[in-house]
């Protein structure tokens, strides 16, 4: 546990950790005629969307510590998600995967 | 009030709602962060620069991990790049729709562009068809606040805080990303694209590592959705 309020020898470790962070967020952003770009290239670039946050969400809960699993945490993100797009409401859906998860939790474990 | 002002101030609307559970997890997440940049051995300044200057969830937790151990910084700043490179595609993405904006406009809008606001952002131009760009500062302002806020409030007195899981939040991050996910399948391309980039991410996570698995994912499943939108034209 570190009491020191004001040591910045780590800083520069967090800003050159930060400067390659930044050119990936920006360097897409930054380059000129990205909008001109083919059809087919912008469709590609809509599709990125649905396609890596649904990779975020599955590796979350198919994957624990290396392995496949479907757990609570699956049934729960599933739920939620289902929930969230019937009722075109997003924090609802993050509401059922709580009490879903916590519900399975209680009832047959983790 | 004319049709494209009220569809804006609903979308609007739809943005705030949708960012609340945002909200929750950068406070909880950040909080933690906090915490464990203490154990872990580094000041509050240096704790706030991680949030604020790094100012990405997962590369953070990663690098106290590796200052812990002794890890040499080229190796972390190594890791944190790779971690990271996942936000190129998001940058991407979103390009298109920035074109029109000035330079410095979209210089600050990338420093914001993490997980979370790129997933709110996305919803928000999939609502609109445009950016909207005090939605765009909204959706990354949701999350740099509350973050950085919440890493001081842990570092402080990060040993009050619960454990995540025994209240069930340990699943609301999954659940944002899988819930904005489903929310972007509006035709059967970005379905396809959700389907294979979900498959090949946890394929490729359990033989490699979840960072690389997500950029493969991001990847793949585009592909896969264009196959139909070839077919289609």
């Amino acid at each position: 546990m570190n009491n020191d309020l004001l040591s910045a020898d780590l800083v520069p470790l967090a800003a050159l950790g930060g400067l390659g962070t930044y050119a990936a967020r920006a360097l897409p952003m930054l380059v000129p005629g990205i909008d001109r770009l083919p059809p087919i290239f912008l469709e590609y670039l809509r599709l990125i969307g649905p396609a890596v946050l649904g990779a975020i969400a599955a590796t979350s809960v198919f994957v624990q510590g290396g392995a496949f699993t479907i757990g609570p945490e699956a049934v729960a993100v599933f739920a939620g998600a289902a929930v969230g797009r019937w009722r075109g409401n997003l924090l609802l859906g993050m509401v059922v995967s709580v009490l879903v998860v916590l519900a399975l939790r209680a009832t047959i474990g983790s | 009030m004319s049709g494209a002002a009220a569809a804006l101030s609903t979308a609007r609307r739809r943005l705030v709602v949708d960012s609340l559970g945002i909200w929750a997890i950068a406070i909880i997440v950040g909080g933690i962060f906090g915490f464990t940049a203490r154990q872990g051995g580094l000041s509050l300044v240096e704790a706030i620069a991680f949030s604020s200057i790094l100012f990405a969830g997962a590369a953070q937790f990663a690098a106290v991990g590796l200052i812990v151990v002794g890890t040499p910084w080229p190796s972390i700043v190594l890791l944190v790049w790779l971690l990271n490179a996942r936000h190129l595609l998001y940058s991407a993405s979103v390009a298109p729709y920035t074109a029109k904006l000035s330079l410095k406009l979209r210089a600050a809008l990338a420093y914001l562009l993490t997980d979370e606001a790129f997933a709110l952002t996305t919803a928000h131009v999939a609502r609109l068809g445009r950016i909207d760009v005090k939605g765009a500062w909204y959706a990354g302002i949701t999350i740099f606040v509350p973050w950085n806020v919440s890493t001081i409030a842990g570092w402080l007195a990060g040993a009050a805080l619960p454990d995540p899981a025994t209240i069930g939040l340990d699943v609301v991050f999954a659940a944002a990303m899988a819930g904005l996910a489903i929310g972007l399948v509006k035709d059967r391309a970005a379905l396809v694209a959700l389907i294979v980039g979900c498959g090949s991410a946890v394929a490729a996570a359990l033989v490699l590592d979840s960072s690389a698995a997500i950029m493969i994912g991001g990847l793949l499943g585009p592909f896969a959705g264009l196959a139909l939108y070839r077919r289609r034209a």
